[in-house]
């Protein structure tokens, strides 16, 4: 112990931080400001659309004020967890190492002085900070259009009522969904040529997730996120097939399950990195 | 020898799935220019891979100044690799491509700008065209700007996978004498070619490879006679088979003779394929042996030949 401990001292780690902050730089240069992401940028601002049209439109009764708040609380369960930021992620993350092995320039990186590992985990990180900022500004600008046009009472129900604690959790819920997906399908892009199949493998199983066993809701992202939802959305019709109640989990508990069910899959992900060959013949 | 200033190759293999990459490699590399010679396909780009662990070998071990590829902050600070692809990160001028890189190794801005201009100086590439995106070069300015990002942080280590395609004649002058000023200080410097005879002027040591087989090493001359002394197979289409065997075996370098099925033709194997044409002239010449067709019959040995002592390498 007192080995690995002198082992893990004697890293350059101050090189590294470096080489992650510059590779995280040319990443994230790259990943925001590009204009191929515009069907996520789509699927981001969709609901925003929607709502807005409906801010139009809407009379605002203050007795509509709670129905309101349970479509909220449903497009980022149903929409965003399920569709939005899921096929975003697939779009953002799969790409970061598949996109340039398509492209041909991956072995440039791989030929830097840089660990394969360090490479990873910054552009996982890259990934993280496109996604996280472009879906958390899409859920603000979500909220804020949902409760302006009730005026003095939306006001209120954001600084003395519920309202920026839904809204905190929504953060939350947001980001540790991009994290979340966007790990596995990093993942799986370093495994297949297509991730589709197995991104579209993985909807299938987070849909019927939660009348799985709580064993096999432990590898599912979207069954952690539910216990960390402020509001939760009465079932109707359909959405009553796939919502079984399951017993209540502390927040904290979910947020590390969560996080730990990330760090397994980052580490497997460094695994297959520096097994990876560059084969762009057969890509 | 502790390898600390050599590449080595332990019994290296490369499989590619069922395809054969190299196979059973073994091969030190000291300082100076080596080139690797061989047809498309025979493994060259393989060996440069597996130097730089692009991908891992199947079986064997390779070691570059004792360094591994897993370390790669150690290795790359003493290996530069020009690929052979010819893409780039989408975006960038030539001058970000190559200060990209050098900002990974940890130096400060102004060092990395510094190394970044004596780059570019050195494959001459003008101050214009190193500031315009690189979507714009041409296949010889893309050739120029990957050498330079291969040179920039000074490696002991240069690999170079078919350098001098696409370059013009001027620029492959240039190419070349680069290489060899590179050489003489002291680098290491692997080129690959499909073209001995472009390359064998600068070239302190030949690895000839095909078929993903070394079948040579050594300096250019060591190469030549290698190759020669190897018996080599014929395959003539005449119509009196026999008399021509009997006449050929008359001289000693000619080591095996077999009928063709068909009576019409015989395979001949030889040790000196020089003196082997000369006498076969004398014969048509001679006129009692009508000769239709002389082909070598193995491949290998054919590509070889064409390599070393035909012309026609650049059609293979
Ligand atoms: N990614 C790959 N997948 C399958 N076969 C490959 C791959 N890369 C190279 N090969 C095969 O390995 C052999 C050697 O190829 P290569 O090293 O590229 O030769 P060279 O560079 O001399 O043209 C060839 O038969 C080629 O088809
Ligand atoms: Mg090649």
């Amino acid at each position: 112990m007192t080995e690995l401990i002198g082992t893990l001292r004697q890293q350059p780690w101050s090189l590294w931080w470096i080489q992650f902050r510059r590779f995280a730089r040319i990443e994230i240069r790259r990943n925001l400001i590009t204009k191929r992401a515009w069907w996520i940028y789509f699927l981001a601002f969709v609901p925003a659309v929607i709502i807005f049209i409906h801010l139009l439109i809407d009379r605002h009764q203050p007795s509509s004020m709670t129905e309101d708040t349970n479509v909220l609380a449903g497009i980022v369960q149903f929409y965003y967890v399920r569709l939005g930021i899921f096929f975003g992620c697939l779009g953002i993350f799969s790409r970061l190492i598949r996109g340039e092995m398509i492209e041909r320039s991956l072995h440039y990186y791989l030929l830097s002085p840089v660990r394969r590992e360090v490479i990873l985990l910054a552009k996982f990180f890259a990934g993280s900070v496109s996604s996280v900022i472009l879906f958390v500004f899409a859920m603000t600008l979500d909220f804020v259009l949902m409760y302006i046009g009730y005026g003095g009472a939306g006001q209120d129900f954001m600084l003395h009522g519920p309202g920026f604690g839904q809204f905190q959790a929504y953060l939350l819920v947001v980001t540790l969904a991009c994290l979340g997906y966007g790990s596995i399908f990093l993942l799986l892009s370093l495994m297949f040529r297509n991730p589709m199949p197995g991104a579209l493998l993985l909807w299938g199983w987070e849909a019927i997730n939660p009348v799985m066993p709580s064993l096999l809701q432990k590898f599912s992202v979207a069954s952690y996120l539910r216990h960390l939802m402020p509001v939760s959305v009465p079932a109707e019709g359909i959405f009553a097939l796939l919502t079984v109640e399951t017993e209540p989990v502390s927040a904290w508990v979910a947020v590390i399950g969560l996080l730990g069910l990330i760090a397994v899959v980052l580490v497997y992900c460094c695994f297959r990195m520096r097994r990876l060959e560059i084969r762009y013949a057969t890509e | 020898m502790t390898g600390i200033d050599t590449i080595r190759f332990d019994n290296v293999s490369k499989f590619y799935g069922e395809v054969l990459g190299v196979n059973r490699i073994s091969l030190t590399l000291s300082p100076g220019i080596t080139t690797l010679v061989g047809p498309n396909g025979s493994g060259k780009t393989t060996l440069m891979n597996l130097m730089t662990g692009l991908v891992q070998p199947s079986r064997g071990k390779v070691s570059v100044l004792g360094l591994e590829p897993s370390n790669a902050t150690e290795f790359f600070c003493n290996v530069g690799y020009c690929a052979q692809f010819d893409s780039f990160p989408r975006g960038l001028t030539g001058f970000q491509f190559v200060l990209d890189t050098l900002m990974l190794f940890g130096m400060s801005g102004e060092d990395a700008h510094g190394l970044a201009a004596e780059a570019l100086e050195r494959v001459q590439l003008d101050a214009s065209a190193a500031h315009r995106n690189i979507a714009g070069y041409s296949k010889g300015m893309r050739q120029k700007i990957r050498l330079a990002q291969a040179i920039a942080h000074h490696p002991r280590v240069l690999v170079l996978d078919e350098p001098l395609n696409g370059l013009d004649p001027m620029a492959r002058a240039e190419s070349l004498s680069l290489f060899q000023e590179l050489g003489r200080q002291g680098m290491h410097v692997v080129i690959s070619s499909h073209i001995l005879d472009e390359v064998d002027r600068v070239s302190d040591r030949v690895v000839l490879i095909t078929g993903g087989y070394l079948i040579a090493q050594g300096n250019i001359h060591e190469v030549r006679q290698e190759v020669r002394d190897k018996p080599m197979q014929l395959f003539i289409r005449c119509d009196r088979p026999d008399l021509l065997a009997s006449k050929m075996f008359a001289v000693n370098h000619c080591v095996e003779a077999r009928l063709h099925a068909d009576g019409r033709g015989i395979f001949l194997r030889t040790g000196d394929v020089d003196q082997f044409y000369r006498l076969l002239n004398e014969i048509a010449i001679e006129g009692a042996v009508k000769i239709e067709a002389v082909a070598p019959f193995d491949d290998n040995a054919n590509a070889i030949y064409q390599y070393l002592i035909g012309s026609d390498g650049s059609s293979l």
